[in-house]
């Protein structure tokens, strides 16, 4: 794709083979750029101050807002909720609407793939008001078995929420959302669809209309952007009828020593200062990857993933948790080195600059269903390479080497 | 093959562990976790005299871990508890013999920590 010169990274450490995108992903100039020129430029607190430098940075960071908001397809750019990141954002459909609407006996589906950001939220509802988790199994192919749901001995009507990851962070999987909400629709199960985009957003494209969800949460440090902001959308009325997370300053519209009322959406969730500069590179991540071309970031990562899996498959001892063929997967391969451990593999990778994630993903549930405690995951982004590739493959019979196996 | 952290003692005990299992009739034992990886090692001992009649250790982890908590048992067997609760951490990673980054540390002290609280 050649699109790696773009990141300067590579250019200070030309030795590195980075193959943990899925953990973040690593940033290109432009999005540098944009956080640097906003605080060598236009740095002031925004909605605040009536001075044209408070304006231009308020302009900057509710530009922002509105790129994304056309990133996933919302109709209106106040149904993006700015927050630190997906955890956060699933936390708030949690905190905000579950705690809000949902009553003891109510259930919650979610699946046996999720990341511990959308599951540890749901256990602490289950704590707190007596909620009930219905666990969606996973098919041979790895994907969410939800048909189970026909089957399942609870009651259909208590089904109040389905929170799903659209694409796992260990098993590269994506899942069919857009099918999903379609069978929740048929079925009559009048539950609110939480996707967690955490993973998908930097890879595919995204458009809230057409997956048929009520809420959508990711992090910006996945898809080329600073860490630290992230964003939840939601429809309108949702939001306005959720509760916030915290309170403060910002958040509110008038306060008296009575009481405050809350402010309009989504200001009522974004309690105190935010993230100006976040925002300004947030932005500019968006401008870079639909400049790039979402299509084209997805076949060539596309080719890449099947070249990934190819190598992986023919070093002998390379066990692969997840599906071996590139078809509706991302470029998240899970394995481990039979009879060595994955924090050895890591550790060995390491010498020869290989960074790849080794342990469990926070994701232990699933790595229980597998049958594994930790694994080695390398993921790839579209500045990756089929030599990178390679380099992992010469990493892993060097592991074997000193492992003797 | 001299690999500096890979060393034939690690790899000896990590492919052939020494004492691997549960102590019968064990009176100190304790299970503890790696929080950041999930390694996971149970020692067993069985105290007899003041001193470390028979020692046995289980669990899931990295070589280092794992090669770790099999010299450890090796070392200690026999051992008068006091002379155990007496030795460093230091101590016992320099009877290793390797040099460790801080994360690879912990891998090394898990089983070491773990007999130490089991005595406590
Ligand atoms: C599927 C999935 N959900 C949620 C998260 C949480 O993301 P963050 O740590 O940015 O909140 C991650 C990140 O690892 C993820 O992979």
């Amino acid at each position: 794709m050649n699109l790696r010169k773009d990141f300067p990274i590579f250019g200070n450490r030309p030795e590195m083979v980075y193959l943990d995108s899925a953990a973040t992903s690593q940033k290109p100039r432009q999005v540098i750029a944009a956080m640097t020129e906003f605080l060598e430029k236009h740095n002031a607190n925004v909605h605040r101050g009536i001075y044209d430098l408070s304006q231009e940075a308020t302009d900057i960071f509710e530009g922002a807002r509105g790129k994304m908001a056309r990133f996933v397809g919302a109709r209106d750019e106040r149904e993006i909720v700015f927050t630190g990141n997906a955890s956060e954002a699933l936390n708030l459909v949690a905190l905000g609407y579950g705690k809000k609407f949902l009553t003891s006996g109510d259930i919650v589906v979610i699946s046996a793939a999720e990341h511990h950001s959308n599951f540890v939220p749901w256990l602490r509802l289950r704590k707190e008001i007596g909620i009930r988790i219905f666990m969606l199994p996973l098919l041979p192919d790895f994907t969410i078995d939800y048909r189970i749901l026909d089957k399942a001995k609870i009651k259909k009507e208590k089904i109040k929420l389905v929170a799903l990851t659209q694409a796992s962070n260990v098993l590269g999987t994506v899942n069919p959302i857009a099918e999903i909400a379609d069978y929740l629709k048929r079925r009559k199960i009048k539950a609110k669809l939480v996707v967690d985009a955490a993973q998908s957003i930097p890879h595919m494209k995204i458009d809230v209309g057409k997956l048929g969800c009520d809420f959508l949460a990711w992090s910006g440090h996945k898809m080329l952007g600073p860490s630290g902001i992230g964003g939840l959308w939601a429809r309108r009325e949702l939001l306005e009828a959720m509760d916030p997370m915290l309170s403060g300053s910002h958040m509110i519209n008038e306060v008296t020593e009575e009481g405050a009322s809350w402010n309009r959406v989504p200001e009522k969730f974004e309690t105190g200062t935010g993230r100006l500069e976040g925002a300004a590179g947030l932005g500019a991540a968006v401008d870079y990857l639909q400049k790039a071309g979402r299509e084209k970031i997805a076949g060539y990562e596309k080719e890449l993933t099947e070249y990934l899996l190819e190598t992986l498959i023919k070093i002998p001892r390379v066990e692969i948790y997840g599906s071996k063929s590139g078809k509706n997967r991302l470029g998240v391969v899970a394995f481990n080195v039979a009879g060595v451990h994955a924090h050895d593999v890591g550790e060995i990778l390491n010498r020869k600059q290989i960074c790849v994630r080794t342990g469990h993903h926070c994701a232990m549930p699933l790595l229980a269903r597998l049958g594994v405690e930790s694994t080695v995951r390398a993921s790839i982004y579209l500045y990756n390479t089929k030599e990178d590739i390679d380099r992992l493959a010469e990493g892993i019979a060097e592991v074997k080497k000193i492992f003797r196996v | 093959m001299n690999d500096p952290l890979y060393r034939e003692i690690i790899l000896e005990n990590f492919e052939h562990p020494q004492n691997y299992g549960v102590v019968k009739n064990a009176n100190a034992e304790k299970t503890s976790v790696n929080e950041l990886c999930g390694d996971k090692i149970h020692i067993s001992a069985r105290i007899v005299n003041k001193k470390i009649a028979e020692i046995a250790w289980e669990g899931e982890g990295c070589a280092i871990a794992r090669a770790a908590a099999s010299i450890l048992t090796g070392e200690t067997e026999g051992q008068p508890v006091v002379k155990i609760k007496k030795m460093t951490s230091e101590a016992f990673l320099k009877k290793m013999g390797i040099t460790l980054t801080p994360a690879r540390r912990k891998c090394a002290l898990l089983g070491f920590a773990t007999l130490q609280e089991a005595i406590k």
